[in-house]
């Protein structure tokens, strides 16, 4: 590998000795050698099975539920429902005063989507919690379902979700966050060309190969050390101490080695249930998700659809432009509305454009509930953005490369949010991939620098 | 229920168990003798990451029951290394950064021990062929290929 000094050298310290070595990852050896301990690979004996009673349905009432077959099954030792759970009702992004809490441990009253955890059965094997699950006995009332982000959005819509009361995040800027900058109709006014088009994506599952779940070990003191897979260790237990009401200092994670994440293993799901569980029977618990479970029952990255309006003119300068974002988190907040809040900041993308209107927005459907997953909030919007970028250099007839050098941001440039622009290296890299992909550009974009205004 | 004797080697050591019917050789490995160098990604034979060696041949023990196992010779990832010293594809696995989460890892050295074994010089599709029934959600695949052909190599070379 060559490490091309020239770019930035009297802002880069000049003792980079580690990029381009090759250097040994410490946890390979572990790897390689099947020693490395994932959650799973820790086994304690008396260990109790946890399997979920999950909804069939998208959206229903619960009118009640039975557990008293399931309670008689060989096997069992215990069975949960949301009476047992001490904070039932929690939200993950409580910890920044992100709420307002909204979604359940296990259901109580109603399920909001298709897969919804409503009664956690424990038993001596896997097999005996399966079955007994099969005998939990719940009447659902089916209420009408809403699947459809602008649908969800229209009056007179099934309400997915009441402790939001509406099918959006309510932000403190609205029904939606908002970035104003300049004037972008008068932007529009004089563009030569204007183009609007929307772009939307279907949720994508993470499909690690090790499937999310904990172990949990009670350790005879009132303590409980799980084993997890989480990718968000501080975050899972703080959130798992507000829903036992128990304090933090109970609570020993032992986690970090995680068999493929990719942002899948963020939200706090399995481990406060199973501690629950270790806690009222004093026996070790295990909860993993069953393949199926991973591809149907976690977040997925969330679909989206992102209209955009822009203004070019003839030479290439956008002049103005207009995003209207939808991010569908599903029937729960967890992490959807950061990633619209994300995505409104990001959005008028890597280009300084005078005249920017962002609305992103938030919205609840009966749909399982999305969360991250690598650089949610703004993969999606760049898959748009640079789709648009492509369909506007053709629509004047430009090199789609030299056109991103025209309106590419560099340092000192406002960003549409009120960020001045700070080391930006976009121009560097195109040019690097301009000489990489031997796609030449004129010399002059060449000549550009992200921090020395020429061209 | 009623359990079932059963016994094999397992990387060379004499093993005996009682196991219930219907119980997989996964389970009979991870939790009753605790080698937990089989992972298990799927338990439908769908990822590989269970795969060991059963008598020379591949087996997803996933998909295996410990019962039809009696008097096997079982090899598991963990069994590889001698003597402190890695196997030539635990090394290439290690050099070529053919693992980042590890998860699918012990199975696609599984994998790719079966073929050596069988093709010491295989080409780039006997690997890509021989590995196709193990999925690596995090590499892309190309490391690992690469790994498997360093490791033919280094064997080739000490075999010379
Ligand atoms: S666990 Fe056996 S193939 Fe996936
Ligand atoms: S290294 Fe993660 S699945 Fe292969």
């Amino acid at each position: 590998m060559e490490l091309r000094k020239s770019y930035f050298a009297d802002v880069r310290k000049d003792d980079l000795h580690e990029i381009g070595q090759p250097r040994p990852r410490s946890d390979s050896p572990g790897h390689v050698t099947g020693k490395t301990a994932y959650f799973a690979d820790h086994n304690f004996p008396g260990m109790l099975h946890l399997k979920m009673v999950r909804s069939p349905h998208h959206h229903a009432r619960i009118r009640s539920i039975d557990t008293s077959e399931a309670e008689k099954h060989p096997g069992v030792v215990r069975v949960l429902t949301a009476r047992d759970v001490p904070h039932n009702v929690y939200t993950i992004l409580i910890l920044i005063q992100i709420g307002p809490e909204d979604e359940t441990v296990l259901a109580d009253g109603k399920v909001r989507w298709k897969g919804e955890a409503v009664v956690a059965v424990l038993a001596e094997t896997e097999r005996a919690a399966q079955e007994a699950a099969a005998k939990v006995k719940v009447d659902y009332e089916v209420l009408p379902a809403v699947f459809d982000m602008e649908e969800a959005l229209k009056p007179g819509a099934p309400i997915v979700n009441e402790y939001h009361g509406q099918n959006y995040y309510l932000y403190d800027s609205g029904e939606c966050r908002k970035v104003r900058f300049g004037d972008v109709e008068a932007g529009f006014a004089e563009a030569d060309h204007v183009l609007e088009q929307s772009y939307q994506s279907s949720p994508i599952e993470h499909a690690p190969t090790e499937t999310t779940g904990c172990v949990v070990m009670p350790e005879g003191n009132d303590r409980f050390t799980c084993y997890t897979n989480t990718q968000a260790m501080f975050f899972t237990l703080d959130n798992t101490s507000i829903i036992l009401q128990m304090p933090g200092s109970k609570l020993h994670f032992v986690g970090g080695t995680v068999g493929g994440g990719f942002g899948g293993k963020v939200d706090v799901i399995v481990e406060p249930i199973a501690i629950l569980g270790a806690k009222l029977t004093g026996r070790p618990v295990s909860f993993i998700y069953s393949r199926e479970e991973e591809m149907q029952i976690s977040s997925p990255r969330a679909a989206e659809k992102v209209v955009i309006k822009d203004g070019v003119m003839k030479d290439g300068r956008i002049v103005a432009r207009k995003v209207t974002g939808y991010t569908d988190a599903g029937a729960y907040s967890r992490h959807s509305p950061y990633g619209a809040q994300k995505g409104a900041g990001h959005y008028p993308g890597p280009y300084t454009i005078p005249n920017v209107w962002i609305d992103t927005y938030c919205v609840y459907t009966n749909r399982t509930p999305s969360s991250a997953m690598r650089g949610f909030g703004v993969t999606i919007g760049d898959f748009a953005l640079e789709v648009q970028m492509d369909k506007l250099a053709r629509l004047i007839g430009m090199d789609p490369l030299e056109f991103r050098f025209i309106n590419a941001y560099r340092d000192g440039d406002m960003k549409a949010h009120r960020q001045p622009t700070e080391g930006a290296a976009l121009i560097e890299c195109m040019q690097e991939a301009s000489r990489a992909a031997n796609w030449p550009v004129a010399e002059k974009f060449m000549a550009m620098s992200s921090y020395k205004k020429g061209a | 229920m009623a359990k079932v004797p059963v016994q094999f080697t397992l990387n060379g050591s004499e093993k005996a168990e009682f196991v219930e019917s219907g119980t997989t050789l996964l389970n009979t490995l991870r939790d009753k003798i605790g080698d937990t160098s089989p992972k298990g990604g799927c338990q439908q034979g769908t990822c590989g990451a269970c795969s060991v060696i059963v008598d020379g041949e591949l087996r997803l023990s996933c998909l295996t029951l410990a019962e039809t196992c009696n008097g096997v010779a079982i090899t598991t990832t963990s069994g590889l290394a001698e003597g402190g010293v890695l196997h030539p594809l635990q090394r290439a696995f290690l050099d070529t950064f053919a693992t980042q989460c590890g998860f699918c890892t012990p199975g696609m050295i599984m994998a790719a021990k079966v073929l050596l074994d069988h093709t010491p010089n295989p080409s780039r599709e006997d690997v890509v062929e021989a590995l196709s029934g193990n999925i690596c959600r995090c590499t892309g695949y190309e490391p690992i290929i690469q790994a498997v052909l360093t490791a033919a190599r280094a064997n080739s070379q000490n075999a010379a």
